[in-house]
């Protein structure tokens, strides 16, 4: 089998087990598992090999024209290049994962059959944006995303929170797909192409006409799937969703996908140098704001969401200096690292039956009860944190040294304003993530109070999971010496002065956070809190539907707790109450867009209900009163009836008469 | 002779006749008038064929036709008479209003109405 | 029209009837006046027996127009037996004998109404058009018994048979109709 028809087999496999899932789902439920992990397992299998015979060598363009489509064409064209075949590999292993681990947490869920075929079709859609060589196509697929984030979202639609959440995730990123079509458009039409290979020879050779512009409007595209500021308010409501479709979507993969975009389409907003101050400076508050309000979050996955969003600020952070080797490592080693610790959220969700960091605190032994969990998830904080050896810690410093490369004005193109804002956030995001992490660690495993509910032990498919995600957390950070064959050859091993930095601010942030949390974990005890739903036999989901469902009304809010032993509220001082809200950012939304649409639409309903439905209501009327009036002819006499059908006739006769004579 | 006489006959006849049709109440009455309308149209015939002098006397034919149909028609129409008056007590056309859209609702004059024919029965 | 019967129009005007045109004229006035009584007496079996007199009148005027045979069947067919089965009709509906007061129905006034409004299009339209149209009755009689049974049996023949099976479906459709059911006896 050539590369290219194996390629092809990648993201058609999980979209027939999409396909043969919905639609054998109901009628032979033994089929569903296997229909949901074996194809997604072949296509991961499959992007291995193709990643393995790519080799990092000569990028692989494949295309075919199905029809004429018009003035610019479109085609089914397939691209190959390191940074597709290794984010293909991503893909394909945390779907294969996510797929096993969701076979143990949703075992029970009649809704299951459709869940797996949406995550396959997800897995589908994704691999047809990495793999893919023509803009349309890659927008096909980045739509599909979209729509299956919507459905999996609203997975616990029963919950209010699930229902608000789909909704809002969907219209946010609705809001930047449509500039970002605009921007596609323009880009197409300078190019005369869709292939993004042309459209690079365009940016390159400066035949767009408006770069600033077709970057910025694709930027808030990106700004949307990415949740990058001020788009990014819908990534922690998203977590409403089941956990592994979080791990999946909402960690790994969709909203790497603007990462991703980005960095094939570099030159072209490398063309313009404001749109990559305009990408450092969204990347910095990104990353700044949102480790901030990471600190502050009592719901784990929300906290995790808020990290997701931070980290994917300094993959856009690398773009904007111009280095998209950076960019694309650290959102490999982010995908591993980051379902890893979404996958054991999950697992602590159902061990502890909350998903308050406040309840757990206040638990004895969690950490002894789920050990597997236990042990990867802090591999995985410390590679949040970006401790050596672990991954985390290779990639963030490539992404550093990008940035303090640009500072220096070596990097051609790129404005050192870019470079040092992207480094200042950078370093100072390095020190609040360290804290975060810290925190959500003591709080799940170090917490004192009651023995925590038993659940028995978990799934053996949740735990293996979580192994071999644990597997590229620990290690892939060696692959920054073979990456740069693969990637554009830019050297990603760091750098003496960032490693030292952020390092030691990293530990920093670990000793300050620890030291506060000494402080505050003395009041846990006079503060009792928390609700815990025990569901012991019950499948994981159940624990995870009920513990949303009755954050807000056990602690007054979807995000936050009243829980002074919390160390984030020490550090934060009076930031804190600003921060669990995600700074207001909804309340704006609310009085920019939410009211002024209410306005309109009551004024639509206005017009509706009293000026149109008016009419709608006299053209009704007239012939029921007609009909009245007909309905006293109708005395059922049928002389009356006869005189009238003869008076008619004769009526007609004269005019016949009449107009034969032609009187 | 001049034509107009037999055709205004033929015309006013037959508009007697329509009177007769749409204003007595009795269904035998109805019927004679039935017959002078078609008396009306007989005359009519005869008097354009005399005109015409058409060899194959259509118009006669016609008229022999038509009034072996209304013998006919007179038969039929005697037996629905009866057949009526039998089942309702009575033969008057404006009294036969099932057609009215009121004629399925309870009311007292027709339940009245339908016990004395049914007691005529 | 052809020019003879033109000039036979223009030689006889209106105000010269010729004897045939006054009798058929005062026997159409008495077959419309019995027509008229007939359609507005408030006796039913009054109103019968203004029909024979309509009946009897319409047979002159075909003997008149020189239709014969067609005069005799009116004699023999409406007087002899419609007009029989219409006083049969009226005394087995128990009709009431001397004057009753409800014959005309509340209709009355918009059968006037439409009666009169197509008497008057239909007059004007037949006046018209055959205004100046006359009618030549000299020559062999149109409608003698001959003529009558060699144009119904040479040309009409199909028909003719046609019309009997209609008679009999007739026959047996009055039968079944007016015959009391085994139930109601």
């Amino acid at each position: 089998m050539s590369t290219t028809t194996t390629a092809v087999l990648v993201p058609l496999l999980p979209f027939l087990g999409a396909a043969a899932g919905l639609l054998l789902g109901r009628r032979v439920p033994g089929a569903v598992r296997p229909l949901a992990v074996l194809p997604t397992l072949a296509a991961a299998v499959l992007a291995v090999v193709v990643a393995w015979q790519q080799g990092g060598g000569k990028t692989l363009d494949a295309a075919t024209r199905l029809t004429p489509t018009g003035s610019v064409p479109i085609d089914l064209a397939l691209h190959l290049d390191g940074f597709a075949v290794l984010v293909a590999v991503l893909v394909g292993i945390v779907a294969t994962c996510v797929q096993l681990y969701s076979t143990a947490y949703l075992r029970d869920d009649p809704r299951y059959p459709s869940y797996a075929a949406l995550v396959s079709l997800f897995t589908s859609a994704m691999l047809l944006v990495v793999y893919s060589g023509d803009l349309m196509v890659l927008l096909v697929g980045w739509e599909v995303m979209g729509i299956c984030s919507y459905f999996l979202v609203g997975h616990y639609w029963e919950t209010r929170a699930a229902r608000s959440a789909s909704l809002k995730a969907f219209l946010v990123t609705k809001l930047g797909d449509v500039p970002f079509l605009i921007g596609v458009f323009a880009l197409a039409a300078d190019a005369g192409t869709f292939r993004i290979n042309g459209i690079l020879t365009t940016a390159v050779s400066g035949g767009i006409e408006h770069p600033t512009l077709v970057a910025l409007l694709l930027l808030a595209g990106v700004a949307g799937k990415s949740a990058q500021f001020p788009l990014h308010t819908w990534l922690p409501d998203a977590m409403a969703g089941p956990t592994p479709v979080s791990a999946l979507i909402h960690a790994a993969t969709m909203v790497a996908a603007g990462v991703y975009l980005i960095a094939r389409l570099l030159p072209v907003f490398a063309a313009s140098a404001a749109a990559l101050v305009v990408m450092a400076v969204m990347a910095a508050i990104t990353m700044a704001g949102s480790a901030v309000a990471a600190l502050a979050q009592d719901d784990i996955k929300r906290v995790l969401a808020y990290s997701t969003v931070g980290q994917l600020g300094y993959m856009t952070g690398a773009l904007a200096v111009g280095n998209r080797s950076a960019a694309v490592f650290h959102l490999i080693s982010h995908g591993a690292f980051k379902a890893l610790l979404f996958l054991g959220a999950g697992v602590i969700i159902h061990a502890a039956g909350t998903n308050s960091l406040a309840a757990m605190s206040r638990m004895t032994g969690l950490a002894k009860r789920v050990p597997d969990a236990y042990w990867t998830m802090t591999a995985g904080l410390l590679a949040l944190a970006a401790i050596p050896p672990f991954s985390g810690f290779f990639s963030k410093e490539a992404v550093l040294g990008a940035a303090e490369h640009a500072t220096t004005g070596d990097a051609p193109g790129i404005p050192a304003a870019a470079g040092w804002t992207v480094l200042v956030a950078g370093l100072l995001t390095a020190l609040l993530t360290a804290g975060y992490a810290t925190r959500l660690w003591l709080l799940a495993f170090r917490g004192k109070g009651a023995e925590a509910a038993g659940h028995g032990r978990e799934p053996l498919a949740m735990n293996a999971v979580l192994w071999v995600l644990f597997l590229p957390t620990a290690a892939l950070g060696l692959a920054a010496w073979k990456l740069p064959d693969w990637f554009d050859g830019v050297a990603l091993t760091p750098t003496l002065t960032t490693s030292v930095l952020s390092t030691g601010l990293a530990l920093a942030g670990v000793i300050v956070t620890y030291a506060a949390w000494r402080r505050t974990a003395a009041y846990a005890a006079r503060s009792p809190l928390g609700a815990v739903a025990a569901d012991p036999e019950a499948a994981p989901y159940i624990s995870e539907e009920e513990t949303i469902a009755t954050h807000e009304a056990a602690y007054g809010g979807i995000a936050g707790a009243p829980d002074p032993a919390d160390p984030g509220r020490l550090l934060l001082g009076s930031l804190h109450r600003h921060a669990v809200g995600g700074f207001h950012l909804d309340a704006v939304y609310a009085a920019l867009f939410v009211r002024p649409t209410r306005a309109a639409a009551r004024l639509a309903r206005f017009l509706d209900r009293e000026v149109v439905e008016a009419y709608v209501r006299g053209a009704g009327g007239a012939p029921r009163l007609l009909g009245a009036a007909v309905r006293r002819a109708q005395t059922g006499n049928v002389q009356t009836y006869l005189s009238a059908l003869l008076a008619g006739s004769v009526v007609l006769a004269v005019a016949a008469v009449l107009v034969a004579t032609g009187a | 002779m001049h034509l107009v006489y037999p055709a205004v006959l033929a015309a006013l006849l037959f508009c007697v006749g329509l009177y007769g049709v749409l204003a007595r109440r009795n269904a035998i009455l109805v019927l004679m008038s039935v017959e002078l309308m078609l008396n009306a149209v007989n005359l009519n015939l005869v008097a354009f064929d005399v005109w015409l002098r058409d060899t194959l006397h259509a118009g006669q034919a016609l008229t022999l036709f038509t009034i072996a149909i209304a013998a006919a028609e007179i038969g039929i129409g005697l037996a629905i008479v009866l057949q009526v008056y039998r089942n309702r007590g009575t033969a008057d056309v404006d009294r036969l209003r099932d057609l009215d859209e009121d004629a399925h609702r309870p009311d007292p004059e027709r339940a009245d109405r339908e016990e004395k024919a049914e007691a005529a029965a | 029209m052809t020019g003879s019967a033109m000039l036979a129009a223009q030689a006889n005007g209106f105000l010269s009837p010729s004897g045939v045109e006054i009798a058929f004229l005062l026997v159409g006035i008495a077959t419309l006046g019995a027509a008229v009584v007939t359609v507005t007496t408030k006796q039913l079996v009054h109103a019968a027996l203004w029909l024979v007199l309509a009946l009897g009148g319409l047979a002159v005027e075909y003997l008149l127009l020189t239709a014969e045979f067609i005069a005799w069947v009116q004699v023999l067919i409406y007087v002899g037996s419609v007009v029989v089965l219409l006083l049969f009709g009226l005394m087995l509906t128990k009709a009431p004998i001397g004057r009753s007061p409800d014959a005309d129905s509340a209709n009355r006034w918009p059968a006037i109404g439409v009666a009169v409004a197509a008497a008057a299009a239909l007059v004007w339209v037949v006046v018209d058009a055959f205004r100046t149209t006359w009618i030549d009755l000299r020559g062999a009689p149109q409608g003698s018994t001959k003529v009558s049974g060699e144009i119904l049996f040479r040309h009409w023949v199909l028909p003719f048979e046609a019309l009997s099976v209609l008679l009999l479906a007739a026959l047996v459709g009055a039968i079944v109709l007016s015959r009391r059911k085994k139930e109601e006896r």
